[in-house]
């Protein structure tokens, strides 16, 4: 037999605090902030009247990519001035999940609850600000009282449209990131495991070729994670979007 | 049958861990039945709109994608419900 001793829970996210409070997630979390600011810094020092080209087309290419790709597919033009707070949220997100298959680092910041939590509370107050801003009170008419459904309804539909729009918005936008992410840690971690125990089989040299199907799995998963990583960020770019879009124009 | 009557030995906290550990893994099959049929149905459907208007394909993919992150979260609230409840 092997001897496969899956580590709990805690040792797998827990990482030591450097000094209290401060672990290496908050490093990396600060290290993804610090990152994006110093390139859209370098950026934005360049000639803007000179073809762009080194750090300037990489930092172009990221901001034609929110405004092509997320904002003018969901909230059209109107909603270009939202590109600054749209790209700092992805590239933030971005860079936090990119450690999760970097050697070494091997975490992706926003496996933990936290992170993404305190995201997705700021997602929750700017759509909802953005809606009251427009509409003023109208915001809440329009969002819980849908026009188009007969009057006898509203006792079913307002409190589901209550409960789906103020407060389903944020769990799921936080728990689509922090479970995704979790996930595939676990996973990196459940192969990485299980061809370990594999090689080192002991009184079973049969079993230490078998070793290499996890192993194989486990460069695939990585590669699946570059994507994972990319889309999530996308992902919950895009809900900001459309969120921040519906509130600032009801639906008639 | 041995497992069966290891199981029947187990008292108090073990039974609980063992029951816990069961059912963590229902809990997370049977919430990754529904998104995966719907998640399937709905990435074909979206190939099938692009492969007839490979023109609204850019529209398409953004609504695919908007479709899979809600479709998705049933799944993954499934899947925190197995790591509540079973590690």
């Amino acid at each position: 037999m092997i001897a496969l001793e899956f580590p709990p829970i805690n040792e797998i996210l827990r990482w030591k605090d450097l000094f209290p409070g401060f672990n290496k997630i908050a490093i990396i979390a600060v290290a993804a902030a610090l990152i994006a600011t110093i390139i859209f810094l370098l950026a934005g020092n360049k000639d803007p009247k000179q073809a762009p080209k080194g750090v300037r087309n990489f930092a172009e290419s990221i901001v034609e990519f929110i405004e092509n790709g997320i904002i003018m597919q969901t909230m059209g033009r109107d909603g270009l001035g939202w590109t600054p707070f749209l790209m700092s949220i992805f590239t933030f997100i971005y860079l936090c999940n990119v450690p999760g298959i970097i050697p070494f680092l091997q975490m992706p910041a926003t496996a933990r609850m936290a992170l993404p939590m305190f995201l997705s509370l700021l997602v929750w107050i700017v759509f909802i600000g953005t809606g009251f801003k427009h509409q003023g009170l109208g915001y809440l008419k329009s969002s819980l009282f849908p026009p188009g459904v007969p009057k006898a309804l509203y006792i079913l539909v307002t409190p589901i449209e209550f409960i789906s729009t103020f407060l389903v918005r944020p769990f799921s936008l936080t728990v689509r990131l922090f479970a995704n992410m979790l996930a595939g840690h676990i996973l990196l971690v459940t192969f990485a495991l299980l061809s370990e125990a594999l090689f080192q089989a002991e009184g079973n040299p049969g079993l230490i070729p078998v070793g290499v199907l996890p192993l194989f799995m486990l460069i695939f998963l990585t590669a699946f994670e570059v994507l994972v990583a990319f889309l999530q960020a996308y992902i919950f770019t895009i809900l900001t979007a459309v969120y921040i879009g519906g509130a600032a124009h009801p639906e008639h | 049958m041995e497992a069966l009557a290891a199981l029947a030995a187990l008292t108090g906290d073990e039974a609980k861990a063992a029951s816990a550990a069961g059912s963590a893994g229902f809990a997370y099959g049977l919430a990754a039945i529904g998104p995966g049929i719907g998640i399937g149905y709905l990435v074909g459907k979206s190939v099938e709109a692009m492969a007839r208007q490979p023109e609204a394909a850019g529209m398409v993919r953004t609504t695919m994608f908007l479709g899979i992150a809600f479709t998705e979260a049933l799944a993954l609230i499934g899947f925190v419900v197995f790591i509540l409840i079973g590690l």
